[in-house]
């Protein structure tokens, strides 16, 4: 043992006390927070559903009926399917997905499709587009986002599914169309997915989890 | 008096001129960051003042038992806490701001305007003191913040308090001012770039002010002149 021994051990000891200290209190904000953060989470995550399905047109607990997407295909990011119902009736679904293709990253959206295959509405979630030029498809920023309610897909060749500028029916923005070109072209495909899908969708036992 | 005259001192250091947004050049990542709005910029500054008051009183309390080797372990430790706490807190709390102000919050650790206050005041005075100098320290920095943020907003979209509901509640969306409509909205003040700007002019406009207060008081010139940069001491 060199002479420095007692003077290191004595620094190790007084370190570990504050990591002890700081780390118990922080467990101890964590465990005080734990419930209202998750709270908070689950109220943003039906404030966004009643968003796009209005809530007088279901009577169960969406975010409580929901499905790890049970199939993706072509090139969709489906993550979560939350199911409305009346009376057990299937009504709408609201599909977590992403639009890989934004101008820059992922787009988070979710996309509620009524049963008969039109759109209910569409929320952006998440995303890194361009602020003043690709974030006008958050709500806040403006109201293109509201457009996709109502719409229907026709047929496979429906050519009204694009922005303007590819003589689709939906506005592009000034200085960016890569955004809202991306998000069509995913509530598109979702729509798809959906009418191809729907009795999977609606049939399996809900298994996303969450807590009751 | 004696006493009186050193929260003076510690208030003028912190507000104007030992300021840690325009003259130390703290922080400047959250700074540049966030301001895009008045509102983020409230919300972090009052989170980084909370941080800053919070680290200067646990260090000042520690201070006579924390060996010199280890102190900036202690620190870190001690900042890294409590800035977890608040980020826990505002999740639970105001969980909308917590959202737009994003990986700024954890980005507070490394404020180097915190663990330079810890390290230069209050690691050597006693806990009122202290927790004053985080109050001062805390307050410059957020109207920096703020007056960024305001700047950039009326520029950006032209309004103010846009988005003021996520940190006060819902009432506060009344307090949303439209200063001027804007087509579409000035990119360049909203983006990074708008904010190094923006605050070339802030700390060009102090020095205007610095100076015409050294002119004013000729006898005093050579004080008042001084550069202060990073001057911890004082």
């Amino acid at each position: 043992m060199s002479a420095l021994a007692p003077a290191i051990n004595k620094n190790a000891l007084i370190l570990m006390l504050f990591a002890v200290v700081c780390t118990a209190t922080v467990g101890l904000v964590h465990l005080m927070t734990k419930d209202n953060i998750e709270l908070q989470a689950q109220q943003q995550l039906i404030r966004q559903l009643n968003q796009t399905i209005d809530e007088n047109r279901h009577d169960n607990e969406m975010f409580r009926d929901c499905i790890i997407a049970p199939i993706n295909n072509d090139g969709l990011k489906i993550d979560v399917i939350y199911r409305a119902r009346m009376n057990n009736l299937a009504i709408a679904a609201a599909i977590k997905t992403a639009a890989p293709d934004g101008y820059n990253g992922n787009i988070e959206l979710l996309i509620a499709i009524n049963n008969d295959g039109s759109v209910s509405g569409v929320r952006t979630l998440l995303h890194k587009e361009t602020p003043g030029l690709g974030d006008k498809i958050e709500l806040r920023k403006s109201d293109w986002i509201t457009k996709f309610a109502g719409k229907k897909v026709h047929d496979e060749n429906d050519n009204r599914w694009a922005v303007i500028k590819d003589g689709g029916m939906f506005d592009q923005f000034t200085g960016a169309t890569i955004t809202p070109r991306a998000v069509v072209k995913t509530v598109r495909k979702t729509v798809d997915y959906f009418k191809a899908n729907q009795e999977v969708i609606f049939n399996t036992e809900s298994n996303c989890g969450a807590k009751s | 008096m004696k006493i009186d005259s050193e929260y003076r001192e510690l208030a003028w250091q912190g507000l104007w001129k030992n300021n840690p947004g325009l003259v130390q050049l703290l922080g400047l990542c959250p700074l540049l960051a966030v301001t895009s709005t008045v509102v983020n910029a409230l919300g972090l500054g009052i989170a980084t003042m909370f941080v800053l008051i919070c680290s200067n009183v646990a260090v000042s309390g520690v201070r006579n038992w924390v060996p010199k080797e280890i102190r900036i372990p202690i620190f870190v430790l001690i900042i890294a806490a409590f800035v977890t706490c608040v980020q826990l807190l505002m999740n639970a709390y105001t969980y909308d701001l917590y959202q737009s102000l994003g990986i700024f919050l954890p980005l507070i650790v490394t404020n180097c305007a915190i663990i330079g206050r810890a390290e230069a005041y209050a690691s050597k005075n006693p806990m009122l003191q202290a927790s004053f100098d985080g109050l001062m320290m805390g307050l410059g920095f957020l109207l920096v913040l703020v007056v960024l943020g305001g700047i950039r907003e009326i520029l950006g979209q032209g309004t103010l308090f846009d988005g003021a509901n996520l940190l006060l509640g819902s009432w506060a969306t009344e307090l949303r001012v439209e200063v001027y409509k804007l087509d579409s909205q000035f990119l360049l003040a909203i983006l990074p770039p708008g904010a190094f700007i923006a605050m070339g002019f802030l700390i060009a406009g102090k020095n205007v002010i610095d100076n015409k207060i050294a002119q004013a008081k000729p006898k005093q010139l050579e004080q008042a002149i001084e550069r202060v940069r990073v001057n911890f001491e004082s």
